[in-house]
C-alpha cells in the first residue's frame, strides 16, 4: 500500500524486504518499486540473473536473494531509482547503503553528507566511502552509515561549506 | 508540386519511427518537422525511460532521440525537412507546406500525422504574470537552451510531467516549493514522487491554486485545499512566496490538420480531448490518413514509437507488398502496444481508445492488412 503521494507505508516496506538472516549475510538490493507499470530494464541489467519479471512487463520485479550478490548495477539501470543496496556485514559498527544519486557537484569519497529519509527530512549523517559514476550518468553513491539508519535513508545532502 | 508516396507530419518520436518503417518498406517518405531539430519532446527529456529494451527502456529521452535520428539517417528513402510547418490539407489530397521562407505543395499517397500534442493550462487571477510558464517551456529552457526558469518554483500537477519536471528543476539547482495536485493522489508514477520527496519537496495532494500576486513580475501564489468534491475549503489558504509557477496540468492531441481533413473526430477525456477515430492499426476514417503519437491520445513517447511503427507499416503496405520481415515486426510492434498498455495504471487509456475505435464492422483486420 502506497501513501496519497506514492509513498511505502511501513507494513509494505518490512514486506518487501529480504529475509533478516539474508540482510546479516551482506549486500543485497532492495526494492522500492510497489506499483505496477510496465518497466523492465533491471532484469535485463542483472549480470546474474537474479531479478525476474513476469511475463506480463506491468509486474513488479521479484529478487532472487540467493543470486543477487549487492553489485549495484540494476541501481543505474531503473529508470525510477527506486532500488538501493544494503549491506549490514559492513563493519562491526556500519553498514553501507547504496544509493542512485543524479545531482552535480557530486559529494566526495570520504566527505559527511547529511543522511535523508524518503521524505526528504534529515535523520541523521553518512559518510561517503565511494562514489562510482556510471556510463548512463545515474552515480551509484557508496554510504557508511549507522546501522539502524539503513532502513530509512535514501537520499543525501551535502552540507554547505562555512 | 512534389509527389511522394507517404508524408509524415512531425519528427518527435512516433514521427521518426514512422518514416523509418515506411521507408524500410521501399517507400518514398518525407519527414517533415516545424522545429528546427529533430526527435520531438523527446529531446528535452532528461530521465530514463520506461517501458521494454525494444523501447530502449533505461535509456534517457535524449539519448533515444539521438538513435531514432540515426536510425533514420541510415535508412534509405527518408528526405527530412526541418523548419517545415504544414500550412492545409486540400480535398484533392495535397498539402501545403511552409518550409524556411519557401511556399511548396506536395502530393503524397498517404499521410501519418504524427503532430503531438499542446498543453492544457489553467485560469486563476493574475495567471499572466511574469514568471509563470508550462511545464513545455520550463524543459525548453533549462534542457534545450540551458536557462534557469526561476529560483524557487511551484509546480503544479503531479502527473508524470510535473513529477519529471519538478526533478529536474531541483537538478538545476532551482528549489522547489512543493508540487500542488487537485487529485486526491499522485496521477504519475510513484517512483518518481518518491524521487522528489526524498529530496525534500513536499506533494499537496487535494489541494489547487487560489491566485498568484506580485508586481512586476509573480512574487507568490495562494494555494488551498480542495474537499472531496474538489470545492475550495474555506480557511485553507496558504500563501507561499515563488518566483516561479509551472503549470503541467495535462495535455491535448494537436489535431488540426485532421479536423480540416475532414476526419471524424470523437472526444475522449482519457485520451486528452478530442482524437480521431481510427482503427486499432491507426488507419483514421480518411483512407489515405494515419495517426501515430500523442495526436491520437495522450500516452507515454514509448507507445508513441510503437505506434509510429504500426502507423508506418500499415500505410506501407498500402502501397506495397511488405516483406516477412516486415510482417513479424508489425505483428512485434502490436504485442508490444498490448503490454505497455495491459497494466492498473492505463485502465483509462484502454477505456478511451475503445470510445475512439471505429465501429467492428469497418475495422481492418491485422490479417488482412499484412
Amino acid at each position: 500500500m502506497l501513501t496519497p503521494q506514492g509513498l511505502p507505508l511501513p507494513e509494505t516496506l518490512a514486506a518487501s524486504l529480504p529475509p533478516a538472516e539474508r540482510l546479516e549475510q551482506g549486500a543485497v538490493a532492495i526494492f522500492e518499486c510497489f506499483q505496477k507499470i510496465p518497466c523492465n530494464p533491471c532484469a535485463d541489467a542483472c549480470p546474474r540473473g537474479a531479478i525476474k519479471i513476469e511475463s506480463d512487463i506491468n509486474e513488479c520485479p521479484r529478487l532472487d536473494y540467493d543470486l543477487c550478490n549487492g553489485c549495484g548495477v540494476c541501481l543505474a539501470h531503473c529508470p525510477g531509482l527506486s532500488i538501493f543496496v544494503v549491506d549490514y556485514s559492513y563493519s562491526p559498527t556500519e553498514a553501507l547503503v547504496k544509493i542512485p544519486y543524479e545531482f552535480f557537484p557530486l559529494p566526495e569519497p570520504e566527505e559527511t553528507v547529511a543522511a535523508l529519509a524518503r521524505s526528504g527530512e534529515c535523520i541523521g549523517e553518512a559518510r561517503i566511502v565511494k562514489v562510482q559514476q556510471m556510463k548512463n550518468k545515474t552515480t551509484i553513491l557508496w554510504l557508511a552509515m549507522a546501522k539502524e539508519l539503513t532502513g530509512q535513508v535514501r537520499n543525501i545532502a551535502r552540507r554547505r561549506k562555512g | 508540386m512534389i509527389q511522394t508516396d507517404i508524408l509524415v507530419v512531425g519528427a518527435g518520436p512516433a514521427g521518426l519511427m514512422a518514416a523509418i518503417m515506411a521507408a524500410r518498406s521501399g517507400c518514398r517518405v518525407i519527414l517533415l518537422e516545424r522545429a528546427c531539430y529533430l526527435g520531438g519532446q523527446l529531446v528535452k527529456q532528461t530521465h530514463k525511460f520506461f517501458g521494454s529494451k525494444a523501447e530502449h527502456a533505461g535509456e534517457r529521452g535524449i539519448d533515444i532521440a539521438r538513435l531514432l535520428v540515426n536510425d533514420m539517417e541510415q535508412t534509405k528513402g527518408v528526405t527530412t525537412w526541418k523548419n517545415a510547418t504544414v500550412l492545409g490539407y486540400y480535398p484533392d489530397g495535397v498539402l501545403t507546406v511552409k518550409r524556411e521562407d519557401q511556399f511548396i505543395k506536395v502530393k503524397p499517397k498517404k499521410v501519418i500525422v504524427a503532430t503531438g500534442a499542446s498543453e492544457k493550462t489553467l485560469a486563476f487571477p493574475n495567471n499572466d504574470l511574469p514568471g509563470i510558464y508550462g511545464a513545455g517551456a520550463v524543459q525548453t529552457l533549462m534542457n534545450v537552451y540551458g536557462v534557469v526558469p526561476g529560483k524557487r518554483m511551484l509546480m503544479v500537477g503531479a502527473g508524470n510531467i510535473g513529477l519529471i519536471v519538478a526533478y529536474q528543476l531541483l537538478q538545476s539547482g532551482v528549489e522547489v516549493a512543493g508540487i500542488v495536485e487537485a487529485g486526491p493522489a499522485v496521477g504519475g508514477y510513484c517512483v518518481h514522487a518518491a524521487k522528489v520527496q526524498r529530496a525534500g519537496v513536499p506533494i499537496y495532494t487535494s489541494h489547487t491554486i487560489q491566485r498568484a500576486f506580485g508586481g512586476d513580475s509573480l512574487e507568490g501564489v495562494t494555494i488551498c485545499k480542495l474537499d472531496e468534491q474538489w470545492k475550495k475549503i474555506p480557511g485553507t489558504d496558504q500563501d507561499l512566496a515563488v518566483d516561479g509557477l509551472c503549470l503541467a496540468v495535462g495535455l491535448t492531441p494537436l489535431t488540426e490538420l485532421l479536423w480540416q481533413a475532414g476526419c471524424q473526430m470523437v472526444f475522449v477525456p482519457e485520451l486528452g480531448g478530442y482524437v480521431p477515430r481510427r482503427t486499432p492499426y491507426l488507419q483514421t476514417t480518411h483512407p489515405d490518413i494515419w495517426v501515430a503519437g500523442d495526436v491520437s491520445g495522450v500516452e507515454e513517447a514509448s507507445v508513441a514509437m510503437v505506434e509510429g511503427i504500426i502507423a508506418g507499416l500499415t500505410a506501407a503496405g498500402q502501397l506495397t507488398h511488405l516483406s516477412p520481415q516486415l510482417n513479424k515486426a508489425l505483428l512485434e510492434a502490436d504485442e508490444q502496444l498490448k503490454a505497455l498498455r495491459s497494466g492498473p495504471i492505463t485502465a483509462k487509456i484502454r477505456a478511451g481508445i475503445q470510445k475512439a475505435l471505429v465501429p467492428f464492422a469497418h475495422q481492418t483486420r491485422l490479417e488482412e492488412v499484412v
